[in-house]
């Protein structure tokens, strides 16, 4: 469980982040929606320790991250697996040594039992035939999939993905929902996700957080979003017709 | 003011790069690759440049020597000193600013936009370590390339004097041996060290703390060659004064 309390975060005089506080529990996918510039990749940044905060606590089971030493941050940086944007693969690797890579940096195994787990993570992720590719020959589901088993590799306890869907075709982003969905209740792990894709919103949104110019407007679930007058995310997430449409619909069924 | 906060934070840079080093294992695979890329690499380029530079410093000696009481051995003597004290050091540096520093200011900078280094960073990995220390590691093997340079460089001068007509081999050879100072060599191989650290860390810095997109990946290309050769002539100069003067 991630807890974070009063999050306030700066870029010289612009605030962006102005006094968040939310939960992010074990065992679900917990959604950051919002408009763009509304500060979901600054929270998850700050989330990562890749940006320093000015105000606030971020707390990984009740261990505030700002009190921990170094070294406790490199071991809690163990627990962490992320999925980036654009999926930060390190193209002077193959795909199969992408996936290694957390293992050759973190653990003593050898480079059989090492190529023993890559292969398990990369069947998990429904990647068994890429193995030798490089990151540049592979499409932009198979990238965000390596990206996903490089994450899950070392056992994480906290998995982070910003835009896990971005540039992806509907059927390519909904695998890829359903693989982060199936690992977060397999492993158990405290699941945050960043996203624009208001289809991965409705499908998989255990714990949605709305974020509007840096401040909370909005939790729910999936299964309240559609019922919630709140105006600030109806305008959001009903901005387009066949949302509005599948709102309506989903209303008067549930009426 | 920005100036004085790069320079700060280049030192800052170079201090968290010695800190919480990479595993062995990794790094020695990270070396070698940079020795591959850095030093092999640019063997072809050094060698060719030294080859011809040093056959059109002796054509230009020889052709400067009008007078019949100087002594036509000179010519030896002055490719050899030239090529030794300047260029095989300063000049190919700045060369190797060109091709090596915009190198790794490409290569890590796009490591930065496309966010490999914050993959490293939640990763744990300290990413100054496994990013510089292998390059700055690989570039002490910068004087090897080096001494090719020189070798290559009085090769040339030889072949432009005794094919060009200019002087005879035995007079060349004469002038090669005169008044050789064997410190003039430790001289150039501590000036090569120096610019070697200065060609890894400058352009790594560049590459390291850019931000932005494509077109700032080749900004920072462009600013890290001009720093890199700022610095080594500065150097040059500091260093000459340090040891000859």
């Amino acid at each position: 469980m991630i807890k974070v309390t009063n999050l306030q975060k700066s870029f010289g005089e612009t605030q962006v982040l102005k006094g968040i506080s939310t939960t992010f529990e074990k065992g679900k996918t917990n959604l950051i929606i919002g408009q763009s510039g509304s500060g979901k990749t600054v929270l998850i940044k700050c989330l990562l320790g890749l940006f320093q905060y000015e105000g606030g606590t971020i707390s990984y089971e009740g261990k505030q991250f700002s009190k921990l030493t170094e070294d406790q941050k490199r071991t809690l940086r163990g627990d962490i697996g992320m999925v980036f944007q654009g999926s930060a693969l390190f193209d002077s690797m193959t795909i199969i040594e992408n996936v290694m890579f957390p293992l050759r940096m973190f653990t003593n195994m050898n480079k059989s039992e090492m190529q023993d787990r890559a292969n398990l993570v990369l069947k998990r992720v429904n990647l068994s035939d890429a193995h030798h590719k490089m990151p540049s020959e592979a499409s932009g589901g198979m990238q965000k999939r390596v990206a996903i088993a490089r994450a899950i590799v070392n056992n994480p306890k906290y998995l982070f993905c910003d835009e896990p869907n971005s540039g992806l075709d509907p059927k390519t982003a909904i695998v890829i929902d359903n693989l982060i969905q199936e690992i977060t209740k397999e492993y158990n792990i405290t699941t945050v996700i960043n996203s624009h894709d208001m289809n991965s919103v409705m499908e998989i949104g255990e714990t949605i957080l709305f974020l509007k110019d840096g401040r909370k407007a909005w939790i729910g679930s999936k299964n309240t979003i559609f019922k919630t007058d709140n105006e600030v995310v109806t305008d959001f997430v009903y901005s387009s017709n066949l949302f509005k449409k599948v709102r309506k619909m989903y209303l008067e069924e549930n009426s | 003011m920005i100036y004085l906060h790069n320079v700060g934070r280049y030192f800052l840079m170079i201090k968290k790069m010695f800190q919480k080093p990479t595993k062995w294992s990794v790094m020695k695979h990270l070396i070698l690759k940079d020795i591959d890329d850095l030093i092999i690499g640019s063997l072809g380029i050094v060698a060719f440049i030294s080859f011809f530079v040093g056959g059109v410093i002796t054509i230009q000696t020889a052709l400067n020597i009008n007078n019949p009481l100087i002594p036509k051995y000179l010519v030896g003597f002055a490719t050899r000193q030239s090529i030794i004290l300047e260029f095989a050091p300063t000049f190919t540096s700045i060369i190797m600013a060109g091709k090596v520093g915009s190198f790794i200011t490409s290569s890590i900078g796009t490591m930065r936009v496309t966010e490999q280094i914050d993959a490293l960073e939640v990763m744990g990995v300290n990413s100054l370590n496994y990013l510089i220390f292998p390059k700055v590691t690989a570039l002490m093997l910068y004087p090897f390339a080096i001494a090719v340079g020189m070798f290559l460089g009085i090769l040339g001068g030889m072949a432009a004097c005794v094919y060009g007509g200019y002087t005879s081999l035995e007079d060349y050879i004469l002038g090669l041996q005169t008044d050789f100072d064997g410190f003039h060599m430790t001289y150039a191989f501590i000036k090569t060290f120096i610019f070697a650290f200065i060609l890894a860390t400058i352009p790594s810095y560049y590459g390291y703390y850019m931000k932005g997109g494509a077109l700032e990946v080749g900004k920072a290309s462009t600013t890290s060659f001009v720093w890199t050769a700022v610095v080594i002539i500065l150097l040059n100069y500091v260093l000459t004064d340090m040891l000859l003067g």
